[in-house]
């Protein structure tokens, strides 16, 4: 249905797509975090390529449709550009797991106050289902008919080890839960992340297995090797919630104290004062 | 022999696989997507039996052609768009080690805005990385381009890799007729790569030391002398695969209704086909108008455009566009006629973002550029009244 937080391109992907589930609890996200202060000005929205790539253009907010791979390193700059703004970027497993992996091991790192949210589906769905780095070994699609000898990237664990202070599992179809997990990422100080199952209808349907298998986290892990633990753990369930969160210096603060450089920025008598002085 | 109804991308990865290279190295992107699935296929089906590798990235796919490259291998790879872009200091390395990679690409948009379909930005702005570069108009000429582009990159003189060229969609996903001959005859006329040095714990080899500038410059040098060669080899090959095959598709330039022409259009890809449509009507209207169509852009023709500059008044139409100068085929036409008195270069940009560009347009192009209005580069459809 058509709201304030939609637009007027028309919605492309496949019916069925765990995409709509990452949509509405984004709106409804959205909607939270303006009950809790942060109006639609200040909440800034970047995107890769690829299917995910799309919900920019089905989002009414403010942003810029980036590169594949590089919307992680793009909300990065918005941020030191202004960091009244909360930055989210979306990004798909080959955006962030693939092409753009250095930007989210730099990202945790440094710890920088963004929030990646990456549609999980296991498969480069917008070229029509070749396999990803998060496709399960053995998976075949058009580039691997034999299926893929390769096991797939663990990007909670890899996220962990890398730095990040806030890790999270959402899943696509379950809107609630991922829409709070939404606001929880955005309102923490940090490099917040949050892997989101996504179901492909066409190329990766894992709506049955997910729907059986997920299981919210009772409690959030309370130290860095539990959470690994339940990163890797392989058990029946598939655990979603948030892993882990930790607060730690932030890095636009580390860089600039509290200097902002559009509310701080001097003002053009004064710099013209300045020049006279110099010159 | 045989012939097959297929998409140019298809038909590339027919000639890829019957070129039997030892890696294959690629990144999905569209519209390269359908040519590197068939090479999938091909190897699923065992009737490809080199190594196929799908890496994390265009960078990564580049790496790794020019890593087995060095190793001795026959290698390929294709991509499009913002793929060959982040290839970029990759393509420059294959080219400055003279690694003799064959890819193909597919000419797509350049985002932002997003954009999948056809025009040249993608390979015109890689145009001084050393590739030696084709255009492509027919899926016959692409088969027969890719297997001529091994023997030409491998051969001892030339050493340099080659990119193929093939415009989005309009050849990529459009299906063609082409002759495919037994794979005998590919194997007779290409027969295995040799390389002239390779990474061999045998006889060891280092690639990419520092130089100091009294070599460098003797590197580039070298490329040059290479590239100046191919001029020569290119044609070469071509006949030498038309006694192999029959076919023909080698000169660097493509003549059609030249010889009493009065008015030479230049174009290249798919619009040089168009143009045989176009130059049809015209000399049907008692135009004497003929067509030039660049199959080779590097090494450029420089003698073959002096000489039909010596000849006739030429109109260029360019699918690319130089920002802040003009489109890159007009500019090199330019120079290369600028001794030639009485000689006027006219030009169009045309079809940038994949907008149509038909034998109408084409005709209409022509007929005002014979009145002398385009003489600065027009913008067709967007400042043709000026």
């Amino acid at each position: 249905m058509p709201d304030d937080l939609s637009t007027s391109a028309e919605n492309t992907w496949c019916p069925g797509c765990g995409n709509f589930g990452i949509l509405s609890a984004f709106k409804k996200a959205a909607r939270k975090l303006e009950e809790r202060g942060i109006d639609r000005e200040h909440l800034v929205i970047c995107s890769g390529i690829g299917c995910h790539g799309k919900i920019f253009d089905y989002l009414r907010l403010n942003g810029l449709y980036s590169l594949h791979g590089r919307s992680m390193a793009t909300v990065q700059g918005m941020k030191l550009g202004n960091p009244d703004l909360k930055v989210v970027a979306f990004a798909g497993d080959g955006d962030a797991y693939g092409e753009g992996i250095s930007h989210m091991i730099y990202a945790a790192k440094r710890n920088a106050d963004i929030t990646v949210i990456v549609h999980d589906n296991g498969a480069y769905a917008l070229t029509a289902g070749q396999f990803s780095p998060t496709s399960e070994k053995g998976f075949k699609g058009p580039s691997l008919p034999n299926g893929s000898v390769e096991e797939p990237l663990n990007p909670l664990a890899l996220m962990l080890e890398a730095g990040a202070s806030f890790i999270a599992r959402g899943f696509a179809g379950k809107i609630d839960h991922l829409s709070d997990l939404m606001v929880e990422a955005i309102l923490h100080e940090g490099f917040s992340v949050i892997d989101v199952l996504q179901p492909s209808v066409v190329f990766n349907n894992t709506y049955k297995e997910y729907n059986e298998r997920t299981a919210i986290i009772a409690q959030t892990p309370r130290s860095y090797e539990d959470a690994i633990r339940l990163a890797k753990d392989k058990g029946t369930q598939v655990p979603i919630g948030i892993f882990y969160q930790v607060s730690k210096p932030v890095y636009h603060k580390e860089l600039m104290g509290s200097w902002n450089p559009v509310r701080d920025k001097t003002a053009r008598n004064d710099r013209l004062k300045k020049i006279k002085e110099i010159l | 022999m045989s012939i097959v109804i297929d998409t140019g991308n298809r038909i590339a990865a027919k000639a890829a696989i019957m070129a039997k290279p030892d890696v294959v190295a690629a990144y999905p992107i569209t519209p390269q997507t359908t040519l590197v699935e068939a090479i999938a296929e091909y190897y699923a089906k065992k009737e490809f039996t080199g190594e196929y590798i799908c890496v994390e990235s265009e960078h990564s796919a580049m790496s790794a052609c020019i890593g087995a490259s060095a190793a001795g291998s026959r290698t390929f790879t294709a991509t499009s768009s913002h793929g060959l872009l982040l290839m970029h200091e990759m393509l420059h390395w294959a080219a400055l080690a003279r690694l003799p990679v064959v890819m193909c690409n597919i000419n797509r948009v350049i985002g932002p805005g997003w954009n999948i379909w056809v025009d040249e930005n993608d390979s015109i702005s890689q145009r001084d990385t050393g590739w030696i570069q084709f255009y492509c108009s027919s899926n016959q000429e692409i088969y027969d381009t890719v297997i001529q582009a091994f023997k030409i990159a491998e051969h001892a003189n030339i050493l340099l890799p080659v990119m193929v060229n093939l415009n989005a969609f309009i050849l990529s996903h459009t299906s063609m007729p082409a002759e495919i001959p037994e794979q005998r005859t590919v194997d007779d006329f290409l027969g295995p790569y040799i390389p002239g040095w390779k990474l061999d714990i045998e006889n060891p080899v280092t690639f990419g030391n520092i130089i100091g500038p009294d070599s460098y410059i003797k590197v580039r040098y070298a490329m040059q002398q290479a590239q100046m060669q191919a001029k020569q080899l290119i044609p070469q090959v071509a006949k030498e695969w038309k006694k192999h095959s029959g076919f023909f598709h080698g000169d660097l330039i493509e003549y059609f209704e030249c010889e009493d022409a009065e008015y030479i259009l230049l174009a290249m890809g798919a619009i040089g086909a168009e143009s045989k449509i176009a130059i049809k009507e015209l000399r049907s209207k008692g135009h004497k108008v003929g067509l030039a169509r660049v199959r080779v852009f590097r090494p450029f023709p420089t003698e073959d455009i002096i000489a039909l500059g010596k000849q006739a008044q030429l109109i260029v139409i360019d699918r690319n566009i130089s920002v802040g100068n003009e489109g890159a085929l007009f500019t090199e036409t330019k120079a290369a006629v600028s001794g030639i008195p009485e000689t006027s270069v006219q030009g169009y940009i045309a079809g940038l973002g994949g907008k149509d560009v038909t034998y109408q347009d084409i005709e209409t192009m022509v007929e005002k550029a014979m009145t002398g209005k385009a003489a600065h580069q027009l913008w067709y459809g967007v400042e043709e009244d000026r």
